[in-house]
Formats: C-alpha cells, structure tokens, sequence
C-alpha cells in the first residue's frame, strides 16, 4: 500500500498538456451556443460500442489515463445513458445493435450530443457495404460531430471533444 | 431563539453549499496521488448547474416512490444537517434528538433509496438495493457502540453535549476508547457514504456498484438532488468525525466572531480529512462484496474494544 | 350477520378501551363474584397496567372487527371464536386470581386454535393449528405448575396475597416460580427457543385473526412476564433480567434474521412479531436490572420503553398484517415470489404497508423509532451499575439491538419493495384488485395511531411513566417535557419527533423551492427502464426475493446453514442437451434439528418403553389397580 503511494508520488503529475487546435482535422457540424454553454464545464459521456473492432475503444479507454486526463476539462465518463450527455458511438452500427443504439439514445435525457467516432462512426469505414451493417452512426441517430481515424489517437479525441466544446484549455 | 435560528439557516447554508466542494476537494487530492491533474474542486458545483438543465428521462415502471425519493434524501440530510454540531457546538434542533437520532435518519434515507433502485424494475437496482441494505444493515451495530463509547465518556447522547463535554474536559478524551472509537467510525463512514474500499463512487461496471446501481435511473433534476444528498451525507459524516472526536474549535455560543472561528476550524479540520480519505481511497483496493462483512466485523470489534477500554480506563 | 358479529366486537372493543385507558390514567377498581368461578370465584381487578393492557386489546380490536366486517363477510365459521378470542383476551390483564386467570388464558388460546383452524380441509391450517395447540398447553401446564406452587408456599391463590407474601420465600422458590411462570408466558409471546408455533400459526390463520393475534395475544405473554418478574414475587435477583434481557436480544436477532429469508408476507411478519418480542423483553429486562441495583428512575424508563414498544408494535403489526390480508386477498397468493407492481393496482394498501414497514423500520418520526430511541436510552445508561457482568450483558444487548433495527430496515425493503413495487410476476399479481372500503378504513385508522404514537411521545411517555412506577418500585423520575421535546433526566439525552417532522417537511420543501429558484428544468418524459438496449423488458428481469436475501444468506451462513440442491435434467438422447435445472437453496433451522426433533425423538422413545405397560391383559390391569390401592392406602 504504502509503496504504491511512494512510487505514485514520486511519478508526480503525467498529464500533458492538450492538443493545439491547428492540429485537428475540420469536424463538420457545429454545437449550438446553448449546448455550448451548458456543457462547455461538464460533459458526461456513455460510450456505446455499436459493433466496434474494439480498436477505438483501445484509445478511449487511453483517453481516460492520466497523460490525457479528460476529467481536467469536466469531461467524465459514466456508466448509464441517463446520467450522460454525450454519447460516443464506435463501430460502423451492425444490424444486432441498431435498435440497441436507437434505445440507448433514447433512453438518454435531452439536451443531449452524438459523437460518432472513428471512420466506422463516420460512414462505415472499411466495413462500408456490407450486408451486416446499417452504415454508420448517422443510419440510427442523428450526429452532431465526427472524429474520424482509424483509430483515431486519444490526443485527436480529446482534441475533437474540446473543440466541440470551443474549450479554450 | 434567534441565534438558534440564525445558526441553524447558516448549518444548512454551509452543509448545503459546501458539500460539493468537499467532493470536489476530495476528486482532486485522489487524482493527484495518481498523477492526473484532475478536476478543480469547483467541478462538482458544474456538474450540478448542468443536470439542473437536463430534462428527467422516467421509467414507465417505476411509481410515485421513485420521484419522491430524491426530496425525501434531501429532506434527511437538511434535517441532519440541524443537528449535526458543524458551526456551533448548540445545533438548532438539537433538541429534536441525539446521535442515535441522527443514525436513524440516515438510515430513512438510504431505506427510501433502496426502494427506489426496486422501483424501476431492473436488475441493476435491485442489485444495489439490497448490497446497500446489507451494508447499511451491517454497520449499525458499530455506528451505535462507537457512539456509545463516546456517550459513556459524556454521559450524554446529545451531539452538542458530546462536543461541549470532551471540549471543556480534555482529559476526559484522553483515552485509547477515543482513537478506537475514531478508527470504528472512520470505516462506518466509508461504508455508509459509498467510499472505497467498501465501494467504489467512479465505477463503471455495474456489477461492482453498490450506491451507483441504485440510482442508473436518475436523471435531470432527480438525478442532481440524489448527488447532492450524496454530497450532504459525505460532508456530515467528516463533520461528525472532525468535530465529535476534536471538538477545539466548535464554539458553544452563538455570536459573529464565533461562528467565523467555526467556520475556519471546520474547513481546517475537513481538509485534513479529505487528504486522509483520498489517501485511504488510493492506497487500498475495492474489496470483493462478501469480505465488506468481514472489514465490518472488524470495526464492530474495534467499536467494543473502544467500550471496553471506556470501562476499564476510568 | 358479518356486520352484527364484528359490529358487535368492534363496540366491545371501544368498550374495553375507554375501560382500559381510565385504569392506565389510575382509575383502579375490583369486582368479585365468588359463585362464577370454581375454587376461587371469579375476581377482576384493574390497576395501571391491567389497564394499559386492557387499552391495547381495546384499541387493536376496534380498526381489526372492521376490517373483518368486509374480510371475513362471506367466511360464515369463526364468528363466535373471534367474540370469544377478544372476550378473553380483555380478561386476561383483569384476572386478579389464579383460576379466574387460567380460564381466561385457556379460552383465549381454545378460541385462537378455532380461528387458527379455520379451513378444516387444507394440510396446512390442520398441521399450524396442532403444533399451536400442544406449544400453548405446554406453556399453560409450565404455568399452572408455577401459579399452584406459588399458591401452595403463599397459601393463596389471589395474586394480590403473593405480592404481599412473596418477598418472605426462599429465594430458590421464587427462582423456581420465576422460571415456571416465565417458561409459560413466553412460550405464548414467542420468545426464542419457544416460537415455533407463531411462524406456523400466524400465517396459516385468516389475516385479521393473525392481526389480534400478534398484535395483542403474544403482547399478554409480555403482561405475564412484567407480573412475574416485577410484580408478583417482588423485585428479583439480578439473574432473573439478565435471562430477560438475554432472551430478549437472542429473539430479537433470530427472529429478523429468519424473516430475512422468508418470503412467504405472512410468515415474514410472524417472524418480526419475534423480533420485536425481543425488543420489548430487552427494555423489561433493563428495567428489571436497574430496579435490582436500586436506580429506580432508569428502572422505570426500561420499562416505560418497554410498553411503548408494546403498544407501537400492536399498532404497526396489526396493520401490516391487515395490509398482508388485502394483498393475499386481491392476489390470491401468499409468496412474495409471485407479487409486484401492486402499488399501482391497490394504491391505499401500498400507502398503509408503507407506513407499516417505515414504523416497524424504526425510522423518525414514526412510532416504531421513539420506543427503540426509548430503549437505547435505558440500555446506554447501564454504567451506573457497578458490575460488570451486568455491562456486558448491556453491552450484548446494545449491539443486538442496533444490529436489529438494520436488519429489520433490511427486510422491509424487501418485503415492500419485492410486494408492490416494479412489474408483477405473476398474472395473479397483475389482476389484483384493491380492499374495499371497510379494509381500508381499518387499515388507514391504524397507519394514523402509527402517526399519532411517533409524534405525541410527549403525551404518552408521561402515562407510561405512571403505569411502569409501581413494576419499578419507585415514583416516576421528574422528566421534563414540553409539549414538544422530551428530555430524560440528567440531561442524558432529548428527543423531539414533532420537530424532527417539521425540518423533514420543511427539508422536502426547501428542494422545491431552490429548484424553482434556479430555473431547473421542469420537463419529464417516460421511457422504459434502461436495459442497456435490451429489446423487452418482462418480470424475469427484475429482482426477486431470493436474490435480495442472498447478501444476508451468505454473510450469516453459519446461523442458516445453507443446503444446496442442485439437479440437472438431460435430454435422453444427448448429455450436453439440458432439459431443465432445479435449483434449491433452503436453510436450515437450528432450532428444529438441534432442539425439538431431538426432544420429540426422545419422547418418541420413551412412549415406546412406557407402552410395554399397555399388554392388553385385563389381568395386569387389575394387578395396576391393586398396587395403586395399596400405595395410596400407604401414604394416606
């Protein structure tokens, strides 16, 4: 017990500081002041892997580490759609989990954001097509922004949530 | 009367008001012992302001119980929050009943949040009803006799009587009961608020939620007043510690100065505890459900060796 | 001809009541009538707590004969056992002598065992109704052993004469009388190792029967026990409240943790009738000690809190079991298992259970927690008596007596939650209907005296201090109260339930306002439960009884030594194709296979030697009758 204090102590603080907004990629659509202002201090996310390759989902749970320590900027994540506001929807939506998505989406309070991640979240990527897939997140629910990659790296997600949120850090 | 009244509405400000900050406090010590920078302690007091403006999503399932049940928290812990000895050592309702009085309340609060977790009909929540209801259960007996320790020494069960005695009688709390009892009642703290290694607050998986699974189907407005009681319920726990067990700097009149002098006493006391819990919460790990009992049991014998050394050290 | 019968009990009952409450407030009077009864004639008296007690039987009957009115409209059997059951009950508390007693006491359990029996047909009611039988003669010979000993040393059989001649006994036959007595009446207020008839009886007899039953016939038991050990043979030893107050604690923990895993309403309620036995017996039994250690004003609050006990537990439990009956009669079902989502199909039943299960809880400002504050308050104070294993037994208790009212918290969660709330689970539960409008009445009066008692403790402590005096052998303690907070002498502690209601109002309100005033939100929708996108939610998704009693079953397995029962059916044709899992988890209980099938047995084996005696030669008969001759002929 104690030596874990000790080391943790003696590592000190990891974070890094985020990302220069001339680094990201252009986002498409935009928040509406109101959701801007009211979640531009709190974010709650509930992510929902919707037939992801679990290859975003290796980089969001990055994204909750200490080096890129999201809960700095009041951006948490929690387990229950209706404590959330935010939902971040990985995978190219299978046919098994598009009523699940639909639901989930339901189930959560308005006002509320999509954030579909990823070059699946965006159209499919390269699952694009096929016959076990509806089309990316935008078939199911509607999308307020895109982060795409594949995968895209914790640093390009921390910095496509900040600027959804026009956070100046 | 009026300075009962005037320091009763300045507990219930503070108990209220400050609540958050102490979780907020406590979120940014634990994140720094891990190496993140964490969020500032004002976040709470965000988070609060943002649910306020979310609609409440409510399940088809659920009854009248389950809306109620946020307000009936809130209600106990405002009404705790009149007895509990934070700013001045006579708390305004303090006649309305003593620490078994305030142990009870508790108690009608986390009884009507079990069955609001039954209410909606979900796994989750029955889940989190009933480990709750064994831990809150489980706990009683400890809280009681750790009580009883101090109300042996104070020859009251009187929470102001309590302060005001071991205040003016420093020897009287002199006494290895004191730190047992101390010790006892921190670990029925961490099991009643939800702390580690009892429970874990920032879980995710629902199979390890105790308090959490009770309330997966609070939103909006519900949802902010259930954390705040949650909020209330911590502060009022690390207020009965600080002030019960070092009770220099509560004051026993009611006048400007001494309130301030409170106040500072209290931030200064609280503080110290919440490094002390942060700490306890990093360097420990969840325990698996069917040891809690065991950790509870522990306590218990540390509540009645506390009784027992009250008896022979007189 | 319902109405006419439980009309009639319902009069007698307000009768019995203003009767008993005058005697409670010192009204004191005595009626004789020599001719009426065998060997003593019949003799009544009312003194203090003859009339607290005859006010109990009085004010449960009133709102349980209504309830019956529509409850037991169409049942045509029963009638004149229940006029007899309250009849005799109401004499008990006034029976000054020993056979007016044991007529009273026998009628009162001849009635019940009717009523307990009540579906001649039904395996059931015939096997709870003879176990009740053989356990309340058993107790009523322990009795009549102890009332006839103690006449025949005092030369009288007027418990009046005892009180006088008692204190000049050796103490051995004032133990011995002690134990009789306390043997016999707690046998009939369920205390452990004596219960197992309640679990048995109560449930298996018609709810508002099971009411009266659990809210005042055990309550006599706890009469008897005050009489005896307070009473009657004089302040005792300091053994006599340490086994009360033992007993007490053992009860009040098994009892709670057998109704834990129960989930069957109406034995679940049986088993906390246990539970709050023992409570009651932990506040006499501290009044017993403090009396024998001479602080007479700590004696009076043990056995102050004490009737308050009694009397909130008549209350709470008298609804609860009303509220058990207008849910096994709206659903047809007694098992928990089955029920659910009843809160939206009998709003007034829910609303009074709920009131029921937050009293008996303990929880403020309602009844239940006032006696049990009460009780700490006794319990806490025992540092005044220098004797340690005195503390300890205190202490015992104390920890008992927390651990208690979690655990009891614990169980009417479940048993509320499982009942009314979420989905049904059955299609019975689904189609159950609400009590009609006498039920309720019944049911709504008492949730009210639940109310009353737990926010006019100021009124009441007073009265209960006077009746308890006497038993304690000294004049009321001064306790200083408004009529707003109480506050125990020597500042030991206050309580005031009036205020604590008043911040809980002002509390639900103050959130209201503060929403109001920061502009939250006020829109509401309704969806489905979250399921994390599962597509239909059904009653096999909820929580069921079981599964919110496993915590406890586990951490206590050493007390219900589990039995796991597992079988698994196969398809014939292949073993990896499973057909169906039984799964069974029963406990076990210690006192059946430790005390009473071990006592039977030997019974069993010693009616067998004794039967050698029985040949069946009308020879040896005579033979017997010769040697009985010639030995009475001896010894006369």
């Amino acid at each position: 017990m104690l030596r874990q204090l000790r080391a943790a102590l003696r590592a000190g603080i990891v974070t890094e500081p985020p990302p220069d907004r001339r680094e990201i990629e252009d986002l498409g659509v935009r928040l509406s002041q109101e959701a801007r202002r009211l979640f531009g201090r709190s974010l709650q996310i509930r992510e929902v892997d919707a037939g992801s390759c679990n290859g975003c989902e290796l980089e969001i749970a990055s994204l909750t580490g200490p080096h890129y320590d999201p809960d700095r900027f009041g951006i948490r994540f929690v387990a229950s759609p209706r404590h959330a506001d935010c939902l971040l929807v990985t995978g190219p939506v299978t046919r098994n989990m598009a009523e699940a998505l639909k639901r989930t989406y339901d189930a959560t309070p308005d006002p509320k954001i999509v954030v579909a991640v990823g070059d699946c979240g965006r159209d499919g990527g390269i699952f694009q097509g096929s016959y076990a897939v509806v089309g990316g997140a935008a078939a199911v629910v509607p999308v307020d922004a895109v982060i795409p990659g594949c995968p895209p790296s914790p640093k390009a997600l921390l910095a496509g949530l900040l600027d959804l949120l026009e956070r100046r850090p | 009367m009026t300075a009962n009244l005037v320091s009763g509405v300045l507990q219930m400000l503070l108990v209220g008001a400050g609540a958050p900050l102490l979780l907020g406090v406590v979120r940014t010590l634990k994140a720094r012992l891990v190496g993140r920078r964490g969020p500032d302690p004002w976040q709470p007091y965000a988070d609060l302001r943002k649910l306020l403006a979310k609609e409440a999503v409510v399940s088809a399932t659920t009854s009248w119980i389950f809306q109620v049940t946020p307000y009936v928290l809130a209600a106990t812990m405002l009404t705790a929050a009149l007895i509990v000895p934070a700013l001045v050592a006579r708390p305004a309702l303090g006649f309305a009943g003593g620490a078994i009085f305030l142990m009870y309340l508790f108690l009608l609060g986390t009884f009507f949040l079990a069955l609001a977790g039954l209410d909606a009909g979900s796994a989750f929540g029955g889940m989190g009803s009933s480990r709750e209801a064994a831990v809150a259960a489980l706990a009683e007996p400890t809280a009681i006799v750790a009580i009883f320790a101090l109300a042996l020494r104070a020859e009251t069960t009187d929470l102001g009587g309590i302060v005001r005695r071991f205040a003016e009688d420093p020897g009287a709390a002199a006494n290895p009961g004191h730190l047992l009892a101390f010790a006892a009642f921190f670990i029925v703290m961490l099991a009643e608020t939800g702390r580690l290694p009892v429970d874990n607050p920032a879980t995710h998986l629902e199979l390890t939620m105790i308090h959490e699974a009770m309330i997966l189907e609070y939103s909006g407005r519900y949802l902010a007043l259930v954390e705040w009681a949650a909020a209330m319920k911590l502060f009022l726990f690390m207020t009965l510690l600080a002030n019960l067990f070092v009770p220099w700097g509560v004051p026993a009149e009611v006048t400007p100065l001494s309130l301030l002098v409170g106040l500072l006493a209290l931030a200064a006391k609280l503080t110290l505890l919440a490094a002390v819990l942060a700490v306890t919460e990093t360097a420990v790990a969840k325990l698996r459900l069917f040891r809690v009992p065991e950790l509870l049991a522990g306590s218990f014998a540390l509540a009645v060796l506390a009784v027992a050394s009250v008896f022979l050290v007189r | 001809m319902a109405l006419l019968a439980y009309g009639t009990a319902a009069v007698f009952g307000l009768v019995a009541g203003t009767l008993g409450v005058a005697g409670a407030l010192g009204h004191a009077w005595t009626l004789r009538v020599p001719w009426l009864v065998p060997l003593t004639g019949l003799e009544l008296a009312m003194d203090p707590l003859s009339g607290f007690f005859l006010a109990l039987v009085g004010a449960v009957t009133v709102p349980v004969s209504i309830y019956a009115m529509a409850y037991a409209r169409h049942d045509r059997r029963g009638r004149l056992a229940f006029l007899a059951f309250i009849a005799a009950m109401a004499a008990v508390p006034l029976a000054a002598n020993v056979m007016t007693f044991a007529l009273a006491w026998e009628l009162m359990s001849l009635a019940s065992y009717s009523l307990v029996l009540h579906d001649r047909d039904a395996e059931e009611s015939v096997r709870a109704a003879w176990v009740y039988a053989v356990m309340t003669h058993a107790g009523l010979a322990c009795l009549l052993a102890g009332m006839l000993l103690l006449g025949a040393w005092t030369g009288s059989l007027r418990f009046a004469d005892w009180r006088a001649a008692a204190p000049l006994l050796s103490p051995g036959a004032r133990g011995l009388a002690f134990l009789a007595l306390a043997l016999g009446f707690a046998g009939k207020a369920g205390v452990i190792p004596l219960h197992v008839w309640l679990p048995v009886a109560h449930p298996a007899a018609p709810s508002h029967v099971s009411a009266l039953m659990s809210g005042v016939m055990i309550k006599l038991g706890v009469y008897g026990l005050l009489r005896a050990g307070l009473d009657w043979l004089g302040p005792g030893p300091a053994w006599w409240g340490i086994v009360v107050i033992l007993a007490g604690s053992v009860s009040a923990l098994v009892g709670v943790l057998y109704a834990l895993v129960d989930h069957d309403l109406k034995r679940l309620l049986a088993f906390h009738s246990i539970e709050n036995v023992g409570i009651i017996l932990i506040g006499a039994g501290a009044g017993m000690l403090f009396r024998q250690a001479g602080l007479g004003a700590l004696a009076v609050l043990g056995v102050a809190a004490a009737l308050y006990h009694t009397a909130n537990h008549a209350a709470f439990k008298a609804l609860l079991f009303l509220g058990a009956g207008a849910v096994v009669r709206g659903t047809g079902t007694r098992n928990m298992e089955e029920m659910g989502g009843l809160i939206k199909r009998m709003p007034w039943t829910a609303a009074c259970f709920l009131v029921g299960s937050v009293a008996i809880s303990g929880l403020p400002p309602l009844n239940g927690f006032v006696s049990e504050w009460l009780t700490f308050q006794a319990l806490l104070q025992n540092a005044r008596i220098p004797s340690p294993e005195v503390n300890l037994v205190f202490a015992l208790a104390i920890a008992a007596l927390a651990l208690t009212g979690g655990l009891a918290a614990a169980c009417f969660v479940k048993a509320f939650g499982i009942t009314f709330l979420a989905l049904p689970r059955s299609g019975a539960a689904a189609a159950a209907h609400e009590a009609p409008a006498a039920m309720r009445a019944g049911m709504v009066a008492l949730g009210a005296a639940c109310v009353a008692l737990g926010l006019g403790p100021t009124l009441l402590v007073p009265v209960l201090f006077a009746v308890a005096a006497p038993l304690a052998g000294s004049p009321a303690p001064p306790v200083v109260t408004g009529w707003v907070a109480l506050s125990l002498p020597g500042e030991f502690a206050r309580l005031s339930t009036l205020g604590a209601a008043a911040a809980l109002v002002a509390g639900l309100l103050i959130p209201l306002a503060l929403l109001r005033l920061l502009g939250a939100e006020r829109r509401w929708r309704v969806y489905e439960t979250w399921g994390c996108g599962r597509l239909v939610q059904t009653a096999r998704m909820e929580y069921t009884a079981t599964a919110f009693a496993n915590p406890f079953k586990r951490v206590f397995d050493f007390f219900y030594r589990p039995v796991r029962r597992l079988e698994v059916e196969v398809h014939p044709e292949s073993r990896f194709f499973v057909q169906k899992i039984t799964y069974e988890n029963p406990t076990r209980s210690v006192f059946e296979e430790w005390l009473y099938q071990p006592a039977l047995e030997a019974l069993r084996v010693a009616a067998h030697r004794v039967r050698a005696l029985q040949s069946g030669s009308a020879n040896l008969y005579l033979v017997y009758i010769l040697a009985a001759l010639l030995l009475m002929l001896v010894l006369a």
